[in-house]
């Protein structure tokens, strides 16, 4: 942030530097929070044992994750009104990527609400896949997008997009779905390791262990080859590279405090690797906003891709009440919610104290793909 | 053909998401009174367990509802830039706001809240625990407020200039105080309260008329449920009835095109009559009509004599204002869901004050007649909602924002291919969601559900008090 403020130049108002930071504190926030709820998702295929474990692990992220997705619906909203060529751009471009996510986060959203409300085996097992590939695909998802925005994609004059799908598909892009899918999936396990208790919690621990060193390979890789794309379009924002390096020690030292058990500083690291990766890529990206692979003269910019002044006006004093608040009862909430959860006691073994739990048939659950498909 | 696609994909997935909002709406304010009666009631052992059943009855089809609605509106927050980005490029400075307000103020608040009152029993003070229903209601609401005054700008832009070739936002208040919002806005508020109180009269009966059946006494819950529905829904459909007609009278003023096609009324008229019915072909040559005398221009002008604009006068000044083209809605369309909506809702009215009206003579109970039309009459408000929503949006075209730009301009360039494959994927994914969540709703509104989910009992008392109950 200080190193973008830094660099102001007298052809951007304050403004819009001002709301091109929010943005990317919006998606930090989003990876960040939702990073670890994508991967409880996906550790719901991993080392979940039964239908009580993926309920555990459900629970641990049941009050919060909504929350978390509204971090998005708010990059969303204000990339709408402070940069309207930026989201309009970006989105029509998109199209059928950003399909795929908002199917797979209906899918999972409804998901949690529903799996609970009946004990039929086939229906848990059916929302089960809906949480793990919901959480699975946009994990990757966003990784492609924002590898796709800073490599740069066809656009023309006047902002318009004029690529197809497939521009979206290349090996660079690829590489940097992987390596958001990886580091949910390493934030998402520690996230389970700290909440949960006994074997779940030692399955989670190991899960994460396994993740982490793939995780590290696939930052070393996005970042290196990133920094080769910037150095090819001598763009500056990379130097000095102290974000992008930050970035990975952050994710190398995560598999170090693991095996020392100290896995809240490894959930810290994982979330400080989240938000220098976001960092790391904005200020690759600053000023543009979008990367035209055409020329650079079609670059979507901070300063044409910005909202009236007026509004950006607006949004910020919007902004400076209000997002203290937010952060304040979101964090209220996390407090609230701060204890592990464990499998419950049985149904009758504790007098006077009935256990929570309807057992369901064990048939069912022990059919379930993803209970198979564990890679613990 | 993208136009074409892109329109009725926005119109499948708005009013599939508008299915759901009235009720969480509604619901949500009725659950706080629920809740803060049976708080209030705390030491009163029998008149407590009245209102905290009804809470926990309730919230069950309030939470199914909710998920469904959330995940609806992620759609809506991206649909403008994926299909009407160049839409979204001209009003974006206006429009955009207060979308991207409604999402840090409501969105936030909503869910947080939720969580807290989902998860949070035993875990925070049940003053908290109430306070929390109370903040998710007021969301909902400031969630309403905030699209309803993106909308209303699209209706009758007001706060802004053009510069160039976009809309440029020049008085943020001036946008939420649209005079257009306000009448919107309580509208709605209150025709999600009707949604939420049919709802509940609806299920109410069902079970009631089955207790008569069995020849058992009416379960206290249904019977005080109902009686709550009813009165609050009668004041609620009034009140939804005012604010529409006080609508009327701004449409006129600001959309004169969309009054007169909700009337299909050619020519200028004084004193013009209000029709029930018209069969006839819609080059203005009626067969059979049944009419109101007089009544159309006391809606719209509140005179007796008022002067009601006809279709062909204002094509003719908007052609003068705005250069050639076909500034007329599809008239069957406007016409005769401005009709369905009216009609459901004076339905809705009868129904209520016939139930009021028992329920003051003590009979509403036992009544057979009421109790078997109600569960039937839960559609009335969803028709309602979702009638006078395509009346209000298909009797703006060809605008998208009113005198400013047209549907036709704003869609995005992408091949009609990409459209087709999201408006086949988003269709098959809402239907597949609405056959689930109607069946669950049915389940649950008729006790049948079984569920884990754990909000009544106490900690799962394992002796450490960090361990909680799972609730999903």
């Amino acid at each position: 942030m200080a190193l973008i403020l830094a660099s102001v130049n007298s052809a951007h108002t304050g403004f819009e530097v001002f709301w091109f930071v929010i943005i990317a504190i919006l998606w930090s926030g989003y990876f960040v929070l939702e990073g670890f709820d994508f991967g409880v998702g996906i550790m719901l295929g991993v080392v979940a044992r039964d239908d009580l474990d993926r309920r555990v692990l459900i629970n641990t992220i049941g009050p919060v994750w909504d929350g978390n997705e509204v971090w998005l619906l708010v990059a969303g909203g204000a990339t709408f009104a402070a940069f309207p060529n930026w989201y309009a751009t970006l989105f029509s471009g998109f199209y059928l990527p950003l399909f795929l996510i908002l199917a797979a986060l209906i899918f999972r959203g409804v998901a949690f609400e529903f799996r609970s409300k009946r004990a039929l085996g086939a229906w848990r097992v059916a929302w089960d896949h809906a949480i793990f590939w919901g959480s699975l695909i946009p994990a990757l998802l966003w990784g492609v997008a924002f590898a796709n925005i800073l490599r740069g994609v066809p656009i023309g004059a006047n902002f318009a997009y004029l690529g197809s799908f497939f521009n979206l598909l290349n090996p660079y892009s690829l590489l940097g779905g992987v390596t958001t899918l990886l580091l949910f999936s390493l934030h998402g396990a520690v996230f389970a390791s700290l909440k949960t208790t006994d074997d779940l919690q030692a399955r989670a621990a190991r899960a994460a262990k396994f993740l982490a060193p793939a995780a590290t390979l696939a930052i070393v890789a996005f970042l290196a080859w990133t920094y080769v794309n910037a150095h090819h379009t001598h763009n500056t924002g990379l130097v000095p590279p102290l974000v992008p390096i930050l970035t990975i020690a952050s994710i190398a030292v995560v598999g170090w405090l693991l095996r020392e058990r100290l896995n809240g500083w490894a959930f810290v690291a994982t979330a400080v690797g989240l938000i220098c990766l976001v960092a790391t890529i904005f200020l690759n990206l600053y000023p543009r906003v979008m990367v035209s692979s055409i020329s650079p003269a079609y670059d979507l910019t901070i300063g044409n891709a910005a909202s009236a002044p007026y509004t950006l006006k607006v949004m910020t004093i919007v902004a400076l009440i209000f997002t203290p608040l937010v952060l304040l009862y979101q964090g209220w909430s996390y407090w609230v919610f701060r204890g592990r959860l464990s499998r419950p006691a049985q149904r009758g073994t504790e007098p006077g104290a009935p256990g929570p739990v309807e057992p369901v048939p064990t048939a069912a659950s022990d059919n379930s793909p993803l209970t198979e498909s564990g890679a613990s | 053909m993208t136009l074409d696609f892109s329109r009725w994909q926005f119109g499948i997935t708005t009013v599939f998401h508008f299915m759901f909002v009235p009720l969480t709406i509604g619901l949500a304010l009725l659950l706080a009174i629920m809740q803060t009666a049976a708080y209030r009631t705390r030491g009163d052992g029998e008149r407590h367990e009245k209102w905290d059943l009804m809470t926990r009855f309730w919230r069950r089809l309030f939470l199914i509802n909710f998920a469904i609605g959330v995940v609806t509106g992620i759609v809506q927050e991206f649909q403008f830039g994926m299909n009407w980005s160049v839409y979204s490029r001209y009003v974006g400075s206006v429009f955009g706001a207060p979308l991207a307000v409604e999402a840090l103020l409501a969105f936030f608040l909503e869910s947080t809240f939720l969580g807290i009152w989902i998860f949070g029993k035993g875990r925070v003070s049940a003053r908290v625990h109430l306070a929390s229903i109370w903040i998710v209601s007021v969301g909902t609401m400031l969630s309403a407020l905030f699209i309803l005054a993106a909308n209303a700008w699209m209706q009758h832009p007001v706060g802004y200039k053009v510069v160039g070739n976009r809309a440029v936002m020049t008085n943020f208040w001036a946008v939420m105080t649209n005079s257009t919002l306000i009448g919107s806005f309580l509208h709605v508020l209150f025709s999600a309260l009707v949604t939420s109180t049919m709802l509940i009269l609806g299920v109410s009966a069902w079970h009631l008329l089955k207790d008569r059946r069995a020849g058992h006494a009416p379960q206290q819950v249904f019977a005080t449920s109902a009686k709550v529905a009813l009165v609050v829904g009668t004041v609620a459909i009034v009140a939804t009835m005012f604010f529409g007609d006080n609508q009327a009278r701004t449409m006129e003023r600001q959309q004169p095109m969309k009054m007169a096609a909700a009337e299909a009324i050619y020519n200028t008229q004084n004193g013009a009559s209000f029709s029930l019915l018209t069969i006839g072909d819609l080059s203005g040559n009626p067969i059979f009509q049944i009419r109101l005398p007089h009544m159309l221009s006391v809606l719209a002008d509140n005179n007796w004599d008022g002067s009601v604009q006809g279709i062909n006068q204002i094509q003719a000044q908007e052609v003068a204002k705005y250069g050639p083209g076909n500034y007329k809605p599809i008239l069957w369309v406007t016409y005769w869901t401005f009709r369905i909506m009216v009609g459901c809702g004076i339905l809705m009215l009868l129904l209520l004050a016939a139930g009021l009206w028992l329920m003051r003579r003590r009979r509403m109970e036992q009544s057979a007649w009421f109790l078997r039309v109600c569960p039937f009459a839960i559609a009335l408000p969803f028709i309602a909602n979702t009638t006078g929503w395509i009346f209000t949006e298909m009797g703006r075209q060809p605008w998208v924002v009113y005198g400013l730009l047209k549907t036709s301009q704003a869609v995005s360039h992408i091949g009609t291919g990409y459209v087709v494959t999201t408006l086949v994927g988003f269709t098959a994914i809402y239907s597949v969601l609405a056959a689930i969540d109607f069946g669950l709703m049915a389940r649950f509104a008729r006790g049948e559900g079984e569920t884990d989910e754990h909000d009544d009992q106490p900690e799962s008392g394992s002796g450490d008090d960090r361990v909680p109950a799972l609730v999903y």
